[in-house]
């Protein structure tokens, strides 16, 4: 921010500044509101609208202060007369003043805080420099327009720093966040830290890099692909329910539904992990592979998912269970995963945990994705389902729309009598309580 | 690193990003500018993307009920509940689409910094100062208490800045001021596993949304942003080019990048694959830091909502931005787009939250 305020202050490119007149008083060295505006929009580029908001948040940090009416810290696009704050830089202003007055004869002390605020301010000490010589010559003089002037700044500057009770503070802050100096956490230079480091950069140096340009191209395929999927982009049908109040869209697309629109049977084809994910593509892939004597595959997946993202408890009966139904040899639905991959997995059987899986469900994901699905794609079950699906009509918009349409409720997914959740609420109805 | 040779003969200052770079001329309009090469190429990509059409999003719905600044928000996966938690300790479950509050529950703490819902739709996980994660079941009873039912899941040594549930109701996987993200069972408060590596405060985390469902990114006050693998706890890929803490971190619907928001004023885009950081979306009018970020539906458009009370709204192909949002009236703290993409959500320190389509 300071940049932006220093930049308006620059002689040459910054805001014009004139003397304004406020009532008979004459104000010099002040800018106007629609200045202001007009510069911002003009040196950013941005729109009227915007430019009246950034310079709105600078009055309200206090960077800039209003003439006229000082408690409220507003930016009015108007002849409103506004001046620059000098703020923060009090200290640095009064050694400034005083080296002025008397041509460097400060004391040891005072030198040495004016040298070191020297350093950390240099880049606003110019505007330091202005401000202290403009403090002495109203000093001098004490015109009435300076003594004015000096009021509103002290004025704005409380009210940015100590707000009357209730209104807003710009300043608050969040929770400190800070670098935790917590040491038993964060790993001291030990040899320890140091092997890791070299894990991590043999890894990076180990890792294949793809081309960036493939990288963006992979993007813009995707977005192309993705487009008229999606509601913000392209709109969607029959119309957005937050839009038109109408939830007849989430109706359509609800996880089961008997007949899923055109678009939903589309994005089954843009990936395996698309498909899986679609409760409604999930069952017909799986009556696929049930044509197809391979429906085990499906089933064994599911399964470790179940274990992956289980309960801890749980992890020693599920693994067994999967063992016993996918795995035994003569087992009731035995999985084809090749032999390397079994040899490690009944190996890692001895001590299970909820990863000891992962090899073999990779197997057979990897199996089903290179096979199963693509057969699935140019299959005539999946043909038949694109063309049934339908295209749902647009809703036409309302003519009237002070008309409001009667926003129905929906039962809350709490509500659903789930077999995993033991406290499974009762009750019809609860759904609008304002709790 | 730069993938295309070229002879670099002119080395100055980017005029898109204005890091001094090594430069190569690029054509805009006929007018000649020098660009680096992260700029230029997808400057180039830009260049075959058509234009988005004019955007008019607008408030659709104001869910007035926090007393206090709101915090943090999460969607539940039948696209119109959504839980948000505040400073004052409330955390409330409305449904966004009648606006009407389900449940409430207040915590013991102030600034609930996290909260979540779980993907079943039966609980919500938040936490904040009180350094720990707790799970609430809903339940519609209206004799049972909510806090009678509460879980304490996860236990850190400093205030919980996020929290998300994996594939599951039964893991949690959170984030730290103390420097560590960390996963745990729900059922039974023990950790799976904890991810150190972060300098400083980590404040945000988001998981992948790959096939094999492995991996999570994470930001941190440390200006890194870490990819982990949940599985060994190791860092996998670490990206640092901004400037100051990352607020917030998402990845991009295919899984292959995320996008990142920081207190720099900038949202940079890194790609996993590549391993380096591919767009920055900045614009000199915009002094203050981004809170949150979020993709739609199609990965076209990123969300970003700022400290100066504005919504951005980024082409994340051409690199510019599409249009910016007025409404809040102090910063935005948090944004997430619906689960089925068709709006978002924004929360905000004046108390209130926007859903705007």
């Amino acid at each position: 921010m300071e940049r932006v305020v220093v930049s308006m202050q620059d002689p040459d490119q910054g805001v014009k500044m004139r003397s304004q007149r406020l009532l008979v008083t004459v104000i010099p060295h002040a800018v106007t509101g629609s200045d202001v505006v007009q510069w911002l929009t003009q040196k950013f580029c941005i729109s009227g609208e915007e430019a009246q908001h950034l310079g709105a948040v600078l009055v309200q940090h206090g960077y800039i202060y209003p003439l006229r009416d000082p408690r409220s810290l507003v930016l009015r696009p108007d002849e409103t007369p506004y001046r620059f704050q000098v703020r923060l830089w009090g200290a640095a202003i009064y050694l400034a003043k005083k080296n002025i007055r008397k041509q460097g004869t400060l004391v040891d002390y005072e030198k040495e805080s004016y040298d070191r605020l020297h350093t950390k301010i240099n880049h606003a000490w110019d505007l330091v420099l202005m401000q202290a010589r403009e403090q002495l010559r109203a000093a001098k003089q004490r015109r009435k327009g300076d003594r004015l002037v000096i009021a509103c700044q002290e004025q704005t500057y409380w009210l940015v720093n100590r707000p009357p009770p209730g209104a807003p503070s710009v300043l608050e802050q969040s929770p400190g966040r800070g670098s935790c100096a917590a040491s038993h956490v964060h790993m001291t230079k030990r040899a320890d830290f140091y092997k890791q480091e070299i894990e991590y950069c043999r890894r990076a140096l180990g890792r294949t890099r793809v081309k960036s340009s493939v990288c963006l191209e992979a993007y813009l395929s995707f977005c192309s692909q993705r487009g008229l999927h999606d509601p913000l982009v392209s709109g969607c049908l029959p119309s957005n329910p937050w839009i038109s109040d109408n939830d007849a869209y989430w109706v359509m697309n609800a996880p089961t539904v008997v007949a899923p629109t055109k678009l939903r049977v589309e994005r089954w084809g843009f990936s395996f992990r698309e498909l899986l994910e679609d409760p409604v593509g999930r069952a017909h892939f799986m009556d696929f592979l049930g044509k197809e004597f391979s429906g085990e595959n499906l089933s064994f997946w599911e399964a470790c998912e179940e274990l992956r993202y289980g309960a801890q408890a749980q992890v020693p009966t599920l693994v067994d269970a999967v063992y016993q139904q996918f795995l035994a040899p003569g087992a009731a639905r035995w999985v084809n995963i090749d032999s390397r991959t079994m040899e490690r997995t009944l190996e890692g059987l001895r001590q299970p945990h909820r990863y000891v899986l992962d090899d073999a469900q990779l197997h057979i994901y990897m199996l089903m994705k290179k096979d199963s699905y693509p057969r699935f794609l140019k299959s005539d079950m999946y043909k038949g389902l694109l063309a049934e699906a339908g295209i749902p009509l647009e809703t036409k918009k309302r003519v009237f729309p002070f008309s409001r349409r009667p926003r129905h409720s929906s039962p809350s997914p709490a509500l659903l009598p789930t077999p995993v959740e033991p406290t499974a609420a009762g009750g019809p109805g609860g759904g609008d309580g304002v709790a | 690193m730069c993938d295309q040779t070229f002879l670099a003969n002119v080395f100055g200052s980017c005029d898109k990003c204005f890091k001094q770079r090594a430069l190569r001329p690029v054509f805009k309009k006929s007018q000649q500018l020098s660009y680096c090469s992260t700029c230029a190429e997808i400057h180039q990509v830009a260049e075959r993307v058509e234009a988005l059409g004019q955007f008019v999003m607008k408030t659709r719905r104001t869910l007035k009920g926090h007393g206090n600044k709101v915090l943090c928000m999460d969607w539940c996966k039948d696209k119109r509940r959504i839980v948000s938690s505040s400073q004052d300790g409330k955390v409330i479950v409305w449904d966004s689409f009648t606006t009407n509050k389900e449940h409430a529950v207040t915590m013991p703490c102030t600034w609930v910094m996290a909260c979540a819902y779980a993907p079943s739709g039966c609980a919500i996980a938040c936490g904040g100062l009180d350094n720990k994660c707790s799970v609430y079941p809903l339940t519609f009873d209206k004799n049972e208490n909510m806090a009678a039912k509460k879980k304490s899941v996860a236990m850190h040594t400093n205030y919980l800045s996020a929290c998300s549930f994996t594939n599951s109701d039964m893991q949690i996987l959170t984030a730290s001021g103390d420097g560590t993200c960390a996963l745990w069972d729900v059922e039974s408060g023990q950790l799976l596993q904890s991810f150190h590596g972060h300098g400083a405060d980590v404040l945000c985390l988001d998981l992948a949304p790959s096939e094999t469902g492995n991996t999570f990114v994470s930001g941190g006050c440390d200006k890194k942003a870490m990819v982990w693998d949940m599985r060994s706890g190791q860092c996998v890929q670490a990206f640092e080019t901004h400037e100051s803490d990352i607020n917030s971190v998402r990845y991009y619907p295919s899984g292959d990048a995320f996008a990142s928001g920081s207190d720099d004023a900038t949202c940079r885009l890194y790609d996993l694959r590549a391993d380096r950081e591919v767009a920055i979306y900045s614009k000199e009018s915009i002094i203050f830091g981004a809170s949150s970020v979020d993709f739609s539906l199609s990965g076209r458009l990123l969300f970003a909502g700022y400290n100066d009370y504005t919504i951005n709204v980024w082409d994340v192909l051409k690199g510019s931005r599409v249009s910016i949002l007025f409404g809040h009236e102090n910063r935005v703290s948090t944004l997430r787009v619906s689960p089925d993409g068709t709006a978002f959500c924004s929360g905000s320190w004046d108390h209130t939250l926007r859903v705007w389509a």
